[in-house]
Protein backbone atom coordinates (compact mmCIF):
# COMPACT_ATOMS: atom_id res chain seq x y z
CA UNK A 1 0.00 0.00 0.00
CA UNK A 2 1.16 3.35 -0.75
CA UNK A 3 -0.55 6.49 -0.70
CA UNK A 4 0.06 10.27 -1.72
CA UNK A 5 -1.48 12.82 -0.71
CA UNK A 6 -1.13 16.78 -1.76
CA UNK A 7 -3.05 19.75 0.07
CA UNK A 8 -3.10 22.87 -1.03
CA UNK A 9 -4.35 26.41 -0.32
CA UNK A 10 -3.51 30.14 0.72
CA UNK A 11 -0.74 30.31 3.39
CA UNK A 12 -2.49 30.54 6.58
CA UNK A 13 -5.53 28.59 5.76
CA UNK A 14 -3.64 25.46 7.76
CA UNK A 15 -2.50 23.62 4.69
CA UNK A 16 0.21 22.24 6.32
CA UNK A 17 -1.01 21.54 9.67
CA UNK A 18 -3.30 18.86 7.60
CA UNK A 19 -0.14 17.87 6.51
CA UNK A 20 1.53 17.41 9.68
CA UNK A 21 -1.69 15.99 10.99
CA UNK A 22 -1.85 13.00 8.35
CA UNK A 23 1.88 12.44 8.60
CA UNK A 24 1.84 12.21 12.65
CA UNK A 25 -0.91 9.65 12.56
CA UNK A 26 0.66 7.81 10.28
CA UNK A 27 3.65 7.10 11.77
CA UNK A 28 1.34 6.35 14.88
CA UNK A 29 -0.08 4.01 12.59
CA UNK A 30 2.97 2.20 12.38
CA UNK A 31 3.36 3.28 8.70
CA UNK A 32 6.58 4.92 6.43
CA UNK A 33 5.77 8.33 6.14
CA UNK A 34 7.13 11.51 4.29
CA UNK A 35 6.51 15.07 4.56
CA UNK A 36 7.47 16.82 1.46
CA UNK A 37 6.30 21.00 1.41
CA UNK A 38 7.08 23.60 -1.32
CA UNK A 39 8.81 26.20 -0.09
CA UNK A 40 9.39 29.63 -1.81
CA UNK A 41 10.61 33.11 -1.73
CA UNK A 42 6.92 33.90 -0.98
CA UNK A 43 5.73 33.65 2.68
CA UNK A 44 2.49 35.52 3.62
CA UNK A 45 -0.89 35.66 1.35
CA UNK A 46 0.73 33.47 -0.99
CA UNK A 47 0.59 29.67 -1.60
CA UNK A 48 1.56 27.03 0.10
CA UNK A 49 1.12 23.07 -0.52
CA UNK A 50 3.04 20.16 0.54
CA UNK A 51 2.81 16.32 -0.29
CA UNK A 52 2.22 13.37 2.39
CA UNK A 53 3.38 9.79 1.44
CA UNK A 54 2.08 6.94 3.54
CA UNK A 55 3.29 3.52 3.10
CA UNK A 56 3.54 0.33 4.76
CA UNK A 57 7.03 -0.17 2.74
CA UNK A 58 9.93 2.01 2.96
CA UNK A 59 9.06 5.19 1.02
CA UNK A 60 11.86 6.07 -1.71
CA UNK A 61 10.81 9.48 -3.23
CA UNK A 62 9.29 11.74 -0.99
CA UNK A 63 8.06 13.68 -4.30
CA UNK A 64 4.98 12.03 -5.97
CA UNK A 65 4.27 11.79 -9.77
CA UNK A 66 0.94 11.97 -9.64
CA UNK A 67 -1.03 12.03 -5.73
CA UNK A 68 -3.54 9.90 -5.53
CA UNK A 69 -6.00 12.63 -3.38
CA UNK A 70 -5.87 16.10 -4.00
CA UNK A 71 -7.10 18.65 -0.74
CA UNK A 72 -7.76 22.03 -2.42
CA UNK A 73 -8.82 24.81 -0.07
CA UNK A 74 -9.13 27.39 -2.62
CA UNK A 75 -9.42 27.57 -6.65
CA UNK A 76 -5.59 28.34 -7.38
CA UNK A 77 -4.90 24.52 -6.14
CA UNK A 78 -7.58 23.30 -7.80
CA UNK A 79 -6.32 24.45 -10.77
CA UNK A 80 -2.93 24.03 -10.15
CA UNK A 81 -2.87 20.52 -8.97
CA UNK A 82 -5.84 18.69 -10.97
CA UNK A 83 -4.08 17.76 -13.85
CA UNK A 84 -1.49 16.29 -11.68
CA UNK A 85 -4.05 13.82 -10.24
CA UNK A 86 -3.75 10.00 -10.65
CA UNK A 87 -6.68 8.57 -12.62
CA UNK A 88 -9.37 7.45 -9.84
CA UNK A 89 -7.96 9.14 -7.64
CA UNK A 90 -10.10 11.76 -5.27
CA UNK A 91 -10.18 15.29 -5.05
CA UNK A 92 -11.07 17.22 -1.94
CA UNK A 93 -12.73 20.80 -2.61
CA UNK A 94 -13.48 23.28 0.04
CA UNK A 95 -17.24 24.66 -0.65
CA UNK A 96 -16.90 27.11 1.42
CA UNK A 97 -14.91 29.12 -0.42
CA UNK A 98 -15.68 27.92 -4.35
CA UNK A 99 -17.70 25.99 -6.14
CA UNK A 100 -16.36 25.09 -8.80
CA UNK A 101 -15.54 21.47 -9.84
CA UNK A 102 -12.60 19.91 -11.57
CA UNK A 103 -13.39 19.64 -15.44
CA UNK A 104 -12.28 15.94 -15.51
CA UNK A 105 -14.57 12.94 -15.35
CA UNK A 106 -12.25 10.10 -14.36
CA UNK A 107 -11.66 11.38 -10.49
CA UNK A 108 -13.85 11.66 -7.58
CA UNK A 109 -14.97 14.85 -6.32
CA UNK A 110 -16.26 15.53 -2.31
CA UNK A 111 -17.01 18.59 -1.74
CA UNK A 112 -16.76 19.69 1.99
CA UNK A 113 -18.19 23.08 3.63
CA UNK A 114 -15.29 23.42 5.91
CA UNK A 115 -16.25 26.65 7.45
CA UNK A 116 -19.94 26.13 7.73
CA UNK A 117 -19.06 22.75 9.65
CA UNK A 118 -16.80 24.11 11.59
CA UNK A 119 -18.61 26.48 12.78
CA UNK A 120 -21.50 24.36 14.04
CA UNK A 121 -18.80 22.72 16.57
CA UNK A 122 -17.67 26.52 17.94
CA UNK A 123 -15.27 27.89 15.71
CA UNK A 124 -14.25 28.72 12.00
CA UNK A 125 -10.34 28.19 12.71
CA UNK A 126 -10.92 24.47 12.48
CA UNK A 127 -12.09 24.56 8.95
CA UNK A 128 -8.66 22.58 8.10
CA UNK A 129 -9.14 20.11 10.98
CA UNK A 130 -12.83 19.50 9.38
CA UNK A 131 -10.85 18.55 6.41
CA UNK A 132 -8.58 16.36 7.35
CA UNK A 133 -11.13 14.16 9.26
CA UNK A 134 -13.35 14.50 5.84
CA UNK A 135 -10.16 13.38 3.86
CA UNK A 136 -8.93 10.57 6.92
CA UNK A 137 -12.48 9.19 6.56
CA UNK A 138 -13.02 9.30 2.42
CA UNK A 139 -9.93 7.64 1.98
CA UNK A 140 -9.65 5.50 4.87
CA UNK A 141 -6.17 6.23 5.09
CA UNK A 142 -6.78 6.64 9.23
CA UNK A 143 -9.45 6.18 11.73
CA UNK A 144 -10.91 9.06 13.59
CA UNK A 145 -8.58 7.49 16.55
CA UNK A 146 -5.42 7.60 14.37
CA UNK A 147 -6.50 10.88 13.39
CA UNK A 148 -6.88 12.43 16.57
CA UNK A 149 -3.38 10.81 17.31
CA UNK A 150 -2.42 12.15 14.35
CA UNK A 151 -3.30 15.87 15.50
CA UNK A 152 -1.83 15.73 19.07
CA UNK A 153 1.48 14.53 17.58
CA UNK A 154 1.49 17.66 15.37
CA UNK A 155 0.37 20.11 17.97
CA UNK A 156 2.74 18.79 20.81
CA UNK A 157 2.72 21.73 23.17
CA UNK A 158 -0.34 22.96 22.43
CA UNK A 159 -2.62 20.98 24.45
CA UNK A 160 -5.40 23.34 24.85
CA UNK A 161 -6.17 23.25 21.35
CA UNK A 162 -6.72 20.08 21.29
CA UNK A 163 -10.99 19.18 22.62
CA UNK A 164 -11.59 21.94 19.86
CA UNK A 165 -9.64 20.54 16.91
CA UNK A 166 -11.12 17.22 17.96
CA UNK A 167 -14.47 18.09 17.65
CA UNK A 168 -13.56 19.44 14.27
CA UNK A 169 -12.08 16.04 13.26
CA UNK A 170 -14.93 14.21 14.36
CA UNK A 171 -17.62 16.22 12.36
CA UNK A 172 -15.54 15.64 8.91
CA UNK A 173 -15.65 11.87 9.88
CA UNK A 174 -19.39 12.75 10.01
CA UNK A 175 -20.45 14.21 7.50
CA UNK A 176 -18.46 11.53 5.20
CA UNK A 177 -20.67 8.93 6.82
CA UNK A 178 -23.90 11.44 7.12
CA UNK A 179 -23.01 12.63 3.41
CA UNK A 180 -24.05 16.38 5.63
CA UNK B 1 19.49 5.34 25.47
CA UNK B 2 18.40 6.10 21.73
CA UNK B 3 15.35 8.63 21.32
CA UNK B 4 12.02 7.40 20.56
CA UNK B 5 11.22 7.45 16.74
CA UNK B 6 10.26 11.42 16.13
CA UNK B 7 8.77 13.00 12.86
CA UNK B 8 11.48 15.97 11.86
CA UNK B 9 12.69 17.88 9.03
CA UNK B 10 16.61 17.24 7.19
CA UNK B 11 17.43 20.05 8.86
CA UNK B 12 16.84 19.81 12.58
CA UNK B 13 17.92 15.72 12.46
CA UNK B 14 21.56 16.74 11.34
CA UNK B 15 21.29 19.57 13.95
CA UNK B 16 20.36 16.91 16.99
CA UNK B 17 22.55 13.94 15.36
CA UNK B 18 25.28 16.68 15.57
CA UNK B 19 24.52 17.72 19.09
CA UNK B 20 24.09 13.96 20.03
CA UNK B 21 27.47 13.10 18.41
CA UNK B 22 29.59 15.77 20.63
CA UNK B 23 29.68 18.92 19.12
CA UNK B 24 29.08 21.57 21.35
CA UNK B 25 30.44 24.99 18.72
CA UNK B 26 28.46 26.27 15.73
CA UNK B 27 29.59 28.94 13.71
CA UNK B 28 27.60 30.05 11.11
CA UNK B 29 26.12 32.49 8.69
CA UNK B 30 22.04 32.34 7.79
CA UNK B 31 21.05 31.40 3.80
CA UNK B 32 18.27 29.80 2.74
CA UNK B 33 17.10 26.97 2.42
CA UNK B 34 19.26 25.41 5.65
CA UNK B 35 18.16 28.52 8.05
CA UNK B 36 16.36 25.91 9.90
CA UNK B 37 19.40 24.19 11.43
CA UNK B 38 21.28 26.89 12.84
CA UNK B 39 17.88 28.08 14.25
CA UNK B 40 17.43 24.70 15.99
CA UNK B 41 20.99 25.02 17.05
CA UNK B 42 21.08 27.90 18.60
CA UNK B 43 18.38 27.15 21.35
CA UNK B 44 19.65 23.46 20.93
CA UNK B 45 23.45 23.95 22.00
CA UNK B 46 22.28 26.04 25.23
CA UNK B 47 20.32 23.09 26.57
CA UNK B 48 23.79 21.12 26.82
CA UNK B 49 26.20 23.41 27.43
CA UNK B 50 27.66 24.26 24.28
CA UNK B 51 28.33 27.42 22.18
CA UNK B 52 26.37 28.97 19.27
CA UNK B 53 27.57 31.70 17.31
CA UNK B 54 26.07 33.83 14.36
CA UNK B 55 29.12 35.19 12.91
CA UNK B 56 29.13 38.44 10.58
CA UNK B 57 29.75 36.25 7.67
CA UNK B 58 30.36 32.89 6.21
CA UNK B 59 34.26 33.80 6.32
CA UNK B 60 34.67 33.92 9.87
CA UNK B 61 31.90 31.48 10.61
CA UNK B 62 34.78 28.78 8.81
CA UNK B 63 37.52 30.67 10.84
CA UNK B 64 36.08 30.20 13.69
CA UNK B 65 35.69 26.39 13.55
CA UNK B 66 38.92 26.50 12.52
CA UNK B 67 39.95 28.00 15.90
CA UNK B 68 37.57 25.65 18.41
CA UNK B 69 38.89 22.61 15.97
CA UNK B 70 42.21 24.09 16.94
CA UNK B 71 41.65 23.42 20.48
CA UNK B 72 39.91 20.06 20.59
CA UNK B 73 36.54 20.52 20.13
CA UNK B 74 34.15 18.84 17.89
CA UNK B 75 32.67 21.76 15.70
CA UNK B 76 30.90 22.37 12.59
CA UNK B 77 29.23 24.66 9.91
CA UNK B 78 26.30 24.79 7.70
CA UNK B 79 25.53 26.70 5.02
CA UNK B 80 24.13 26.14 1.34
CA UNK B 81 26.30 26.65 -1.76
CA UNK B 82 26.93 30.46 -2.21
CA UNK B 83 27.81 30.18 1.66
CA UNK B 84 30.35 27.12 1.11
CA UNK B 85 31.79 28.66 -1.76
CA UNK B 86 32.71 31.60 0.61
CA UNK B 87 34.31 28.99 3.01
CA UNK B 88 36.19 27.38 0.64
CA UNK B 89 39.42 29.29 1.84
CA UNK B 90 38.92 28.44 5.44
CA UNK B 91 38.58 24.38 4.76
CA UNK B 92 41.65 24.67 2.56
CA UNK B 93 43.09 26.05 5.44
CA UNK B 94 41.44 23.47 7.48
CA UNK B 95 43.07 20.83 5.15
CA UNK B 96 46.34 22.37 5.48
CA UNK B 97 46.59 22.66 8.91
CA UNK B 98 44.81 18.59 9.46
CA UNK B 99 42.28 19.95 11.33
CA UNK B 100 38.62 18.23 11.84
CA UNK B 101 35.64 19.72 11.15
CA UNK B 102 32.33 19.69 9.84
CA UNK B 103 30.68 21.67 6.63
CA UNK B 104 27.01 20.75 6.06
CA UNK B 105 26.00 21.76 2.74
CA UNK B 106 22.37 22.25 1.94
CA UNK B 107 22.84 22.29 -1.87
CA UNK B 108 20.58 25.53 -4.07
CA UNK B 109 20.85 26.21 -7.22
CA UNK B 110 23.60 28.23 -8.83
CA UNK B 111 25.77 29.63 -10.59
CA UNK B 112 26.27 32.50 -8.68
CA UNK B 113 23.34 33.71 -5.96
CA UNK B 114 21.23 31.15 -8.40
CA UNK B 115 18.18 30.65 -6.88
CA UNK B 116 16.97 28.66 -3.35
CA UNK B 117 15.10 25.71 -4.70
CA UNK B 118 17.23 22.37 -4.59
CA UNK B 119 20.24 21.27 -6.56
CA UNK B 120 23.51 18.90 -6.82
CA UNK B 121 25.03 21.13 -8.81
CA UNK B 122 28.34 21.17 -6.10
CA UNK B 123 29.44 17.88 -6.55
CA UNK B 124 32.71 19.03 -8.39
CA UNK B 125 33.45 21.61 -6.11
CA UNK B 126 32.99 19.25 -3.13
CA UNK B 127 34.86 16.71 -4.31
CA UNK B 128 37.48 17.69 -6.16
CA UNK B 129 38.72 19.68 -3.07
CA UNK B 130 37.11 23.03 -3.49
CA UNK B 131 39.71 25.95 -3.09
CA UNK B 132 43.49 26.10 -3.59
CA UNK B 133 45.88 23.22 -3.26
CA UNK B 134 46.41 19.25 -3.24
CA UNK B 135 44.02 17.97 -1.15
CA UNK B 136 40.38 16.24 -0.89
CA UNK B 137 37.85 16.29 1.56
CA UNK B 138 35.77 13.27 2.50
CA UNK B 139 32.16 13.78 1.20
CA UNK B 140 29.58 12.24 2.21
CA UNK B 141 25.97 11.98 0.81
CA UNK B 142 23.26 10.86 2.63
CA UNK B 143 19.89 9.64 1.31
CA UNK B 144 17.43 11.99 3.47
CA UNK B 145 15.74 10.52 6.75
CA UNK B 146 17.50 7.75 9.13
CA UNK B 147 20.77 8.04 6.66
CA UNK B 148 21.39 11.91 7.90
CA UNK B 149 21.34 10.68 12.01
CA UNK B 150 23.98 8.00 10.97
CA UNK B 151 26.33 10.20 8.19
CA UNK B 152 26.17 13.23 10.49
CA UNK B 153 27.64 10.71 13.37
CA UNK B 154 29.62 9.21 10.24
CA UNK B 155 31.34 12.64 9.63
CA UNK B 156 32.53 13.70 12.82
CA UNK B 157 33.89 10.07 13.40
CA UNK B 158 35.61 10.67 9.69
CA UNK B 159 37.14 13.95 10.53
CA UNK B 160 38.53 12.88 14.08
CA UNK B 161 40.03 9.63 12.72
CA UNK B 162 42.06 11.54 9.89
CA UNK B 163 41.91 15.06 11.10
CA UNK B 164 40.58 16.41 7.88
CA UNK B 165 37.44 18.47 7.46
CA UNK B 166 34.54 16.61 5.81
CA UNK B 167 31.50 17.44 3.80
CA UNK B 168 27.91 16.26 4.38
CA UNK B 169 26.25 16.94 1.27
CA UNK B 170 22.66 17.29 1.47
CA UNK B 171 20.12 19.47 -0.53
CA UNK B 172 17.35 21.97 0.07
CA UNK B 173 14.69 18.74 -0.32
CA UNK B 174 16.32 17.04 1.42
CA UNK B 175 16.86 19.86 4.50
CA UNK B 176 13.13 20.29 4.32
CA UNK B 177 11.42 16.90 4.18
CA UNK B 178 9.97 15.67 6.93
CA UNK B 179 10.32 12.10 8.13
CA UNK B 180 10.69 9.74 11.08
CA UNK B 181 14.37 9.23 12.71
CA UNK B 182 15.50 7.56 15.18
CA UNK B 183 18.58 8.98 17.64
CA UNK B 184 21.41 7.18 19.15
CA UNK B 185 21.95 8.12 22.43
CA UNK B 186 24.30 11.11 23.21
CA UNK B 187 28.27 10.20 23.13
CA UNK B 188 30.54 10.99 25.61
CA UNK B 189 33.10 13.45 25.10
CA UNK B 190 35.32 11.55 27.46
CA UNK B 191 35.53 8.55 25.79
CA UNK B 192 36.95 9.86 22.34
CA UNK B 193 40.63 9.24 21.85
CA UNK B 194 42.87 12.03 23.03
CA UNK B 195 43.94 14.38 20.44
CA UNK B 196 47.71 14.83 20.80
CA UNK B 197 48.12 17.96 18.46
CA UNK B 198 46.19 20.33 19.94
CA UNK B 199 46.92 23.70 21.01
CA UNK B 200 45.08 24.18 24.39
CA UNK B 201 48.05 26.04 26.34
CA UNK B 202 51.25 24.45 26.83
CA UNK B 203 52.17 24.33 30.56
CA UNK B 204 53.95 21.56 31.98
CA UNK B 205 54.85 20.33 28.08
CA UNK B 206 56.52 21.18 25.06
CA UNK B 207 54.84 23.84 22.86
CA UNK B 208 52.93 22.57 19.89
CA UNK B 209 51.98 24.69 16.55
CA UNK B 210 49.78 24.26 14.03
CA UNK B 211 50.38 26.35 10.68
CA UNK B 212 49.05 25.59 7.06
CA UNK B 213 52.33 27.36 5.61
CA UNK B 214 55.45 25.83 4.88
CA UNK B 215 58.50 28.10 3.96
CA UNK B 216 61.54 25.35 5.21
CA UNK B 217 64.27 25.02 2.69
CA UNK B 218 64.58 21.37 3.06
CA UNK B 219 61.36 20.72 0.81
CA UNK B 220 59.40 21.44 3.80
CA UNK B 221 56.14 21.63 1.74
CA UNK B 222 56.91 19.17 -0.69
CA UNK B 223 56.94 16.73 2.10
CA UNK B 224 53.69 17.88 4.16
CA UNK B 225 51.89 17.15 0.31
CA UNK B 226 53.38 13.66 0.64
CA UNK B 227 52.00 13.19 4.15
CA UNK B 228 48.70 14.80 3.01
CA UNK B 229 48.42 12.55 0.45
CA UNK B 230 49.00 9.10 1.90
CA UNK B 231 46.32 9.80 4.39
CA UNK B 232 44.26 10.97 1.38
CA UNK B 233 45.26 7.05 -0.71
CA UNK B 234 44.51 5.82 3.22
CA UNK B 235 40.44 7.34 2.97
CA UNK B 236 40.62 5.98 -0.56
CA UNK B 237 41.56 2.28 0.26
CA UNK B 238 39.60 2.49 3.66
CA UNK B 239 36.70 4.69 3.82
CA UNK B 240 34.74 3.80 0.53
CA UNK B 241 30.63 3.97 1.06
CA UNK B 242 27.88 2.52 -1.30
CA UNK B 243 24.74 1.02 -1.19
CA UNK B 244 23.37 -0.90 -4.26
CA UNK B 245 20.33 -3.17 -5.08
CA UNK B 246 20.27 -4.71 -8.75
CA UNK B 247 19.19 -7.89 -9.61
CA UNK B 248 21.06 -10.31 -11.45
CA UNK B 249 19.38 -10.10 -14.77
CA UNK B 250 19.54 -6.46 -14.96
CA UNK B 251 19.81 -4.91 -18.27
CA UNK B 252 20.62 -1.64 -16.76
CA UNK B 253 22.32 0.15 -13.73
CA UNK B 254 20.63 3.59 -12.47
CA UNK B 255 23.59 5.54 -10.89
CA UNK B 256 22.00 8.51 -8.51
CA UNK B 257 22.96 9.75 -5.02
CA UNK B 258 21.27 11.72 -2.33
CA UNK B 259 17.58 12.83 -3.14
CA UNK B 260 18.21 12.25 -7.13
CA UNK B 261 18.97 8.10 -5.98
CA UNK B 262 15.60 7.94 -4.00
CA UNK B 263 13.47 9.62 -7.02
CA UNK B 264 14.87 7.24 -8.96
CA UNK B 265 14.51 4.25 -7.00
CA UNK B 266 10.30 5.32 -7.19
CA UNK B 267 11.12 5.82 -10.88
CA UNK B 268 12.44 1.87 -10.98
CA UNK B 269 9.91 0.55 -8.99
CA UNK B 270 7.39 2.28 -11.47
CA UNK B 271 9.20 0.04 -14.14
CA UNK B 272 8.70 -2.95 -12.55
CA UNK B 273 5.42 -3.52 -14.34
CA UNK B 274 6.38 -2.68 -17.57
CA UNK B 275 9.70 -5.66 -17.00
CA UNK B 276 12.20 -3.44 -17.30
CA UNK B 277 14.91 -4.84 -14.55
CA UNK B 278 16.84 -2.56 -13.28
CA UNK B 279 19.19 -1.87 -10.68
CA UNK B 280 20.09 1.16 -8.66
CA UNK B 281 23.60 1.77 -7.24
CA UNK B 282 23.97 4.78 -5.03
CA UNK B 283 26.98 6.08 -4.21
CA UNK B 284 27.12 7.36 -0.34
CA UNK B 285 30.75 8.91 -0.39
CA UNK B 286 31.14 10.85 -3.24
CA UNK B 287 35.16 11.48 -2.51
CA UNK B 288 36.12 8.69 -2.29
CA UNK B 289 34.23 7.99 -4.95
CA UNK B 290 33.35 3.79 -4.71
CA UNK B 291 34.99 3.03 -8.28
CA UNK B 292 35.98 -0.60 -7.90
CA UNK B 293 32.24 -1.41 -6.80
CA UNK B 294 31.25 0.49 -10.04
CA UNK B 295 33.72 -0.93 -12.30
CA UNK B 296 32.67 -4.49 -11.19
CA UNK B 297 28.92 -4.23 -11.33
CA UNK B 298 29.68 -2.70 -14.91
CA UNK B 299 30.89 -6.10 -16.20
CA UNK B 300 27.72 -7.71 -15.21
CA UNK B 301 25.06 -5.19 -16.49
CA UNK B 302 25.59 -4.26 -20.32
CA UNK B 303 23.99 -0.05 -19.66
CA UNK B 304 24.78 2.16 -17.04
CA UNK B 305 21.97 4.72 -17.11
CA UNK B 306 23.41 8.51 -14.42
CA UNK B 307 20.70 10.76 -13.18
CA UNK B 308 21.82 13.86 -11.44
CA UNK B 309 20.26 17.12 -10.20
CA UNK B 310 22.60 18.88 -12.17
CA UNK B 311 23.81 19.05 -15.72
CA UNK B 312 26.41 16.48 -15.55
CA UNK B 313 28.85 16.38 -12.97
CA UNK B 314 29.06 13.30 -11.01
CA UNK B 315 28.79 11.47 -14.47
CA UNK B 316 32.41 11.88 -15.09
CA UNK B 317 33.58 10.20 -12.16
CA UNK B 318 31.30 7.00 -13.41
CA UNK B 319 33.00 7.77 -16.84
CA UNK B 320 35.97 6.83 -14.99
CA UNK B 321 34.57 3.72 -13.10
CA UNK B 322 32.94 2.40 -16.37
CA UNK B 323 35.30 3.26 -18.68
CA UNK B 324 34.01 0.93 -21.95
CA UNK B 325 32.72 -1.60 -19.91
CA UNK B 326 29.18 -0.94 -20.60
CA UNK B 327 27.02 2.01 -22.46
CA UNK B 328 26.65 5.04 -20.57
CA UNK B 329 23.58 7.43 -20.53
CA UNK B 330 23.08 10.64 -18.65
CA UNK B 331 19.85 12.44 -17.51
CA UNK B 332 20.18 15.83 -15.55
CA UNK B 333 18.25 18.96 -14.77
CA UNK B 334 19.78 22.22 -13.95
CA UNK B 335 18.60 24.00 -10.27
CA UNK B 336 15.28 24.82 -9.63
CA UNK B 337 13.32 22.04 -11.01
CA UNK B 338 12.09 19.36 -8.77
CA UNK B 339 11.57 16.02 -10.71
CA UNK B 340 8.96 13.77 -10.38
CA UNK B 341 9.92 9.52 -10.74
CA UNK B 342 7.64 9.58 -13.73
CA UNK B 343 10.04 11.86 -15.67
CA UNK B 344 13.44 10.18 -14.01
CA UNK B 345 11.35 7.11 -15.55
CA UNK B 346 10.90 8.58 -19.13
CA UNK B 347 14.67 9.07 -19.25
CA UNK B 348 15.21 5.55 -17.97
CA UNK B 349 12.67 4.24 -20.36
CA UNK B 350 14.65 5.93 -23.17
CA UNK B 351 18.12 4.58 -22.37
CA UNK B 352 16.53 1.26 -22.01
CA UNK B 353 15.65 1.35 -25.39
CA UNK B 354 18.78 3.67 -26.95
CA UNK B 355 16.47 6.18 -28.61
CA UNK B 356 18.08 8.98 -27.34
CA UNK B 357 14.53 10.94 -26.20
CA UNK B 358 15.06 11.81 -23.17
CA UNK B 359 18.64 12.27 -22.13
CA UNK B 360 22.06 11.47 -24.10
CA UNK B 361 24.31 8.76 -24.64
CA UNK B 362 28.00 9.58 -23.16
CA UNK B 363 30.68 8.89 -26.07
CA UNK B 364 32.88 7.62 -23.91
Amino acid sequence: MITRTTFAGFGGQGVLLMGYVLCHGGMHKGLDVTYFPSYGAEMRGGTANCTVTLSDKKIASPVASKPDALVAMNYPSLEKFEPTVAENGTVFLNSSLFTETPSRDDIEVLQVPTAELAREVGSDRGANMVMIGAVCAKTGLLTVEETIKGMEGALKGKEKFFPQNQKAIERGFAFVADGK
Amino acid sequence: MPSEKMLMIGSHVVAEAAVRAGCRYYFGYPITPQNELPEYLSARLLEVGGTFIQGESEVSSINMVLGASAVGARTMTSSSSPGVSLKQEGISYMAGMELPGVIINMMRGGPGLGNIAPSAADYFQATRGGAHGDYRTPVLAPAGGQELVDLTFVAFDLADKYRTPVMLLGDGLMGQVMEPVIFPDFIDLKDLPEKDWIVDGCEGREPRALFSMFLGQQGELYQHNLHLQEKYDKITAEEMRWETNCPDDAEMVVVAYGTAARIAESAIEELEAEDLRLGLFRPITLWPFPKPALRELSKKVPKVAVFEFSLGQMVEDVIFSVGERAEIYFHGLPGGIIPTPADVADFLRSAAKGDGKVGRRIDV
